[in-house]
């Protein structure tokens, strides 16, 4: 298996389906930082059998709420001095601002300056989730 | 300080309530006839509408109060591109209460969130019409006696027909409710209704396409027309306009207490002989939607009679 040094000071966002590592990054905005970043794909997963890893050298704010968007199942190891300091399980948010666009051309959204795309999770569960404003379920 | 963006903004007993002054109002008038003097409604209507903006302004003038308004796009600053978020907070320093109906959907929340006066949602596009569904609520309390236990059908454009969607999300909450939904498949009710209300509540419900195989089992018919400025493409529109109409002939099977609904306007969806049914029930809706906005704009104005 290929080696990535450890961290001793950082953030390692793991269980992330394979395939999705990249995706990650650009949602993330990882481009933009000074410190370190490496993402590795296909790295071998008990649980999922493969599974993508982003490790970032610097403690950052990560936006959690699109990331528990994108894939819920994605841990966040918060590392100093080499050890998990803290592990952050993501849920589905029940509200996103501005992650997601309505595509309903009825909607206000698509008229109104400077307003937030705003959808709550509906309660059917996983997954859906419907504009505050027409009510529009959000098809990716 | 409250709004009425949304069928559900209010709980059962409000509703109640509310129902109970509409009722009052209908015996005695005189009662609430200056219960609004000094306070103003700004009717903003940028989407042509003649009962419901003529209802709102009749309702105000019988309080007692004022009204002042546009009743097109054209003829407000939405022309020269202003948001709907900068317009209310104009309207704001000029009027207590705002009727809005606006083509898009979701515009009478926007404006509610930066409103410095209770909004009431006169229609949204294609979404909601909270105040028609009052209307039709105390319209069949008045006829059924009751707001549960019923089998409503709805029938027309149940994709588009926005009082359609507030009237199923209200009734939905009451026991006893069964749906029967009558409508060309390309104008079935949109999957937020099924899912969120009907499935999301376990609501009996069925799907038909013939009107005349359920019209025996309903006790409430709510007709609608097929909206025209609802369609992005005019050949839909004209094949599906003609779907369903109400005619003397099929009333024949329908129980001898059951009421007609429409919202209105109508165009051939109920032809003019059932207007003499005494089953017929849309023209006590044009009646009652003022007394049920009048006991509307007094609850979110919070004013009572001396």
């Amino acid at each position: 298996m290929l080696n990535i040094d450890s961290l001793e000071r950082g953030i390692v966002i793991d269980h992330i389906k394979a395939g999705c590592g990249m995706k990650i990054y650009n949602l993330l905005k990882l481009d933009e930082l000074d410190c370190c970043v490496a993402v590795i794909k296909n790295a071998r997963s008990s649980k999922y059998g493969k599974k993508d890893i982003i490790k970032i050298e610097d403690m950052v704010d990560l936006d959690l709420e699109i990331l528990g968007f994108v894939d819920p199942h994605i841990t966040i190891d918060v590392i100093d001095e080499g050890k998990i300091v803290e592990k952050k399980h993501l849920v589905l948010p029940q509200k996103l601002v501005n992650v997601i666009k309505c595509k309903n051309p009825r909607c206000i959204t698509s008229i109104e300056e400077e307003i937030d795309h705003v959808f709550k999770l509906s309660g059917q569960g996983d997954h859906h989730y419907r504009c505050v404003y027409c009510e529009q379920e959000y098809q990716g | 300080m409250r709004h009425l963006i949304d069928p559900l903004d209010f709980s059962e007993a409000e509703i109640e309530k509310l129902l109970d002054v509409a009722d009052d109002i209908a015996l005695n008038p005189k009662k609430y006839s200056q219960v609004c003097a000094g306070k103003k409604l700004a009717t903003l209507f940028y989407e042509p509408s003649t009962r419901t903006r003529l209802s709102f302004e009749a309702a105000m003038l019988n309080l007692g109060g004022s009204i002042l308004g546009f009743a097109t796009a054209d003829s407000s600053s939405a022309a020269k591109g202003e948001s709907v978020a900068d317009t209310i907070r104009a309207v704001s320093c000029y009027a207590d209460i705002c009727a809005m109906r606006h083509p898009k959907e979701g515009a009478p929340l926007r404006a509610s969130r930066y409103a410095r006066i209770p909004v009431i949602n006169g229609g949204d596009g294609g979404h909601q019409h909270p105040t028609q569904t009052l209307t039709d609520l105390m319209t069949i309390r008045a006829k059924k006696h009751r707001l549960g236990n019923m089998t409503i059908g709805l029938c027309g454009d149940l994709k588009f027909g926005r009082t359609v969607h507030s009237l199923i999300k209200s009734l939905a909450r009451y026991e006893g409710i069964q749906f029967v939904l009558i409508s060309p498949e390309e104008l079935q009710v949109p999957d937020y209704i099924v899912d969120e209300v009907l499935k999301g509540k376990d609501i009996p419900y069925e799907e038909v396409g013939n009107m005349e195989e359920v019209i025996s089992s309903l006790d409430i018919l709510y007709m609608t027309r097929v909206q025209k400025e609802r369609f992005f493409n005019e050949e839909d529109y004209i094949r599906l306009k003609d779907s369903y109409i109400l005619t003397a002939q099929k009333m024949r099977r329908a129980k001898k207490d059951m009421a007609i609904l429409h919202p209105l306007p109508r165009v051939n969806e109920i032809a003019i002989e059932v207007d003499d049914d005494p089953r017929a029930a849309y023209f006590d809706q044009v009646q009652n939607g003022v007394y049920v906005r009048m006991a509307l704009i007094m609850m979110l104005l919070e004013v009572t009679p001396c």
